[in-house]
């Protein structure tokens, strides 16, 4: 049980937690979400004691984490899978992890088995692969057999089937009744692994609710149903048609309905019993990646601007009227940057102000939606996370 | 990254969940990772998972153990107490073929191994340093202070164990000149008037006291240990390699090299000041050859010292270490 009151933490005048309260229960898998630079690393961190909280605290079973008496066989964590001296080799460097907790080295050995790695044991880690570190993370991790296990980004760099691993040890860890805190910044990747979900923006708490209920807040099925534009009236028949029957129904901005909680069949007899025509009976799924997207886009710290290339290119050359007296008259060289800013790179997303690029593919995610947003079909997401700037979580 | 995973158009069925988090077979990994072992904890508790091993209540034992396997397991330390020992040896060899003969050196007889230890003391240094620095480097003090957040006995083990091994391995240098030292310089005679010359004599030949074995072997090991201790407490506190290290030689070297500039009678005291608190002076002084005025200092109190201001920076360490973020 990880209990957390009030934490908030600042580096200098940038606040990188602000008064974060929440509970991870034993026995399921908790998923820690948010996008990059949210604070969830520096959450991890300050559950563990690296980081001292600004205010606020977090114990683990009642007690900081500085004052267990035996911590790695109570507490588990894998923060970065490089956090390993990479001359040391893998068996070497849990090996002193487990002399640290009076483990003997024969479980070393076993977690070596258990994630894999015993072939490569005695190997020096810092030629591994970012999914052997991982692996290797994960197994120091595993070393004291702990009931508290916090995984920061665990999935990254591993291969699919990796992921399965990860997938499968993590619920089989929670079903032993161990407590799982998992960090992830892919919701995907979080709704196939975890039952309860804590969601961070900026820092700040968005969402603490179970998957399924995440699911049923953010990520209806709906229908779109558009009776003729000519007869208003009709509309409004529907929707009380659809009222009575026990579903919802939204007006849309093109004089559409967002019908829910209905079949799209029940909605097509309730027109016909109603005497209604109907121009569109469409059946739509709001993903739970755009739920969760559309829950964070106003914390998205780190957002790419559009490559133009233009640093690149030949400049026009300089009329010489505009020239300093005497300065002779220079061509940029190519891959020389020339004097003025590329147009594309300009503003590189000033954090906390949030310009939409101007990318004509940019759609459905503008600022703070008023109402349910418009159906965006998924093959055009600009703000995939992966488009996003993968950097370090900020500090 | 890993993407594979990562958006596969929109969630299947109107009103199914994706991955419904149903009971997860227990001991079933459908991946079926080689090499997977269950290990044998099947009992799933109600209220929380309590580990069937039985939990030992840590103590400063176990970080020693585990600091020993640590320095034990890196390259560094190979390299920089290899060189080090080749420096001192080789070093001390080469003085001793170099004054070999019956004719009177002007040296006490062990003084030659200085020069060698003055070098090696470099390599001492450097590893001292990366002893804790490299852990910063790496990121991996993230995972030794999660293993054990008693910070301080992490530190102390550090220094323990560094400390120890410094100095068994330069004492065990020193010892080695020192040895071909008396075995090649002995039987020197005593020119006229011998009595006013460094060095012991006795029936009329370069002998070497007692007290020059000491400070030629212990001394020096110890000596050269403490500064490495230093180095370790200067790196906990810079928390970088190159800074910690470019200090620690600027604090070995400059005193001297700025005496050298400082002619003239204004700065006299600056620079017998500067020359005599030298940690080169130190060493020297162990050695019986010492560069300041006294010159019959054994470099005994200077030891002291260099023990009190490793102990303050080492206090200092602790501190910082318990207060900073890691």
């Amino acid at each position: 049980m990880i209990e957390a009151y009030g934490l908030t933490k600042r580096y200098g005048a940038k606040t990188a937690v602000y008064n974060l309260s929440f509970q991870v229960r034993p026995g399921t898998v908790t998923g820690f979400l948010g996008p990059n630079g949210s604070g969830k690393s520096t959450t991890m961190r300050m559950i563990l004691g690296l980081d001292t909280p600004t205010s606020g605290q977090v114990t683990i079973g009642g007690h900081r984490f500085r004052g267990l008496p035996n911590a790695p066989r109570q507490v588990g964590a894998l923060l970065d899978a490089k956090a390993v001296h990479g001359g040391r080799t893998a068996r070497n460097h849990l090996l002193s992890l487990a002399q640290l907790s009076g483990i003997p080295a024969r479980r070393v050995d076993e977690v070596l088995g258990v994630v894999g790695l015993q072939d490569v044991a005695k190997k020096r880690s810092g030629g591994f692969s970012l999914g052997m570190g991982q692996r290797l993370g994960i197994a120091a991790a595993l070393l004291g057999d702990p009931q508290v296990l916090l995984f920061d980004e665990p999935v990254n760099g591993l291969d699919p089937e990796g992921i399965l691993w990860v997938r499968n040890l993590m619920k089989r860890l929670a079903s032993e009744g161990r407590t799982v805190f998992v960090s992830s910044h892919l919701m995907s990747e979080m709704a196939q692994t975890a039952e309860h979900l804590i969601v961070i923006g900026r820092g700040q708490l968005m969402a603490d609710m179970s998957v399924s209920e995440f699911i049923a807040r953010n990520s209806v099925g709906f229908a779109r149903v558009r009776t003729p534009d000519t007869e208003p009236e009709q509309r409004e028949k529907l929707a009380t048609a659809v009222h009575e029957a026990g579903g919802q129904a939204q007006p849309e901005e093109d004089g559409a309905l967002r019908v829910t909680g209905l079949a799209l069949p029940q909605i097509s007899d309730l027109a016909h019993h109603a005497g209604l025509r109907l121009w569109e009976l469409s059946p739509h799924q709001a993903s739970l990646e755009e739920a969760y997207m559309r829950l964070t886009q106003g914390s998205v710290d780190y957002r790419s601007t559009v490559d133009a290339r233009a640093g690149l290119q030949q400049q026009p050359a300089p009329v010489p009227a505009q020239m300093p007296p005497g300065a002779p008259a220079q061509m940029p060289a190519p891959g020389q940057m020339p004097a003025p800013p590329a147009p594309g790179q300009a503003a590189p997303g000033a954090p906390g102000g949030w310009a939409p690029p101007q990318d004509a593919q940019h759609q459905g995610f503008g600022p703070a939606p008023q109402g349910p947003p418009p159906p965006t079909p998924p093959a055009s997401q600009p703000a995939s996370p992966h488009a996003r700037h993968e950097g370090e979580d900020a500090r | 990254m890993s993407t594979q995973q990562q958006y596969e158009g929109p969630l299947p069925g109107h009103q199914a969940p994706p991955a419904p988090p149903a009971a997860p077979a227990p001991h079933g990994p459908q991946g079926g990772w080689p090499g997977q072992q269950n290990a044998g904890h099947q009992a799933p508790a109600a209220g929380g998972y309590t580990s069937p091993i039985p939990m030992a209540r840590t103590h400063l034992g176990h970080a020693l153990v585990s600091e020993w396997t640590k320095i034990r397991s890196v390259r560094s330390t190979m390299w920089t107490l290899g060189v080090m020992f080749a420096l001192v040896v080789g070093i001390g060899l080469l003085t001793a073929v170099g004054l070999s003969g019956d004719s009177y050196t002007g040296m006490p007889l062990l003084s030659g191994g200085l020069f060698g230890l003055m070098l090696g003391q470099i390599c001492v240094i450097t590893l001292g340093v990366l002893v804790i620095t490299s852990e910063y480097g790496t990121g991996m003090i993230r995972t030794t202070l999660t293993a054990c957040p008693r910070r301080g006995r992490v530190l102390l083990a550090k220094a323990v164990v560094f400390f120890v091994l410094a100095f068994v391995m330069t004492t065990l240098a020193c010892s080695l000149t020192a040895l071909v030292h008396s075995t090649m310089l002995s039987g020197q005679e005593a020119p006229a008037g011998a009595s006013g010359m460094p060095g012991t004599w006795e029936d009329g030949t370069l002998v070497a006291s007692g007290g020059e074995w000491f400070g030629a072997t212990v001394g020096a090991g110890l000596y050269v240990a403490l500064l490495g201790l230093l180095s370790l407490a200067i790196g906990a506190l810079l928390r970088h390699s190159a800074g910690a290290i470019t200090l620690m030689l600027g604090v070995v070297l400059l005193p001297l090299v700025m005496a050298l500039f400082m002619a003239g009678e204004a700065l006299a005291t600056v620079r017998e000041k500067l020359i005599e608190f030298s940690p080169l002076n130190g060493l020297a002084s162990l050695y019986r050859i010492p560069m300041a005025e006294d010159q019959d200092a054994t470099g005994w109190p200077l030891l002291g010292g260099l023990a009190c201001v490793t102990l303050v920076f080492l206090v200092l360490a602790y501190t910082l270490l318990n207060k900073r973020d890691v």
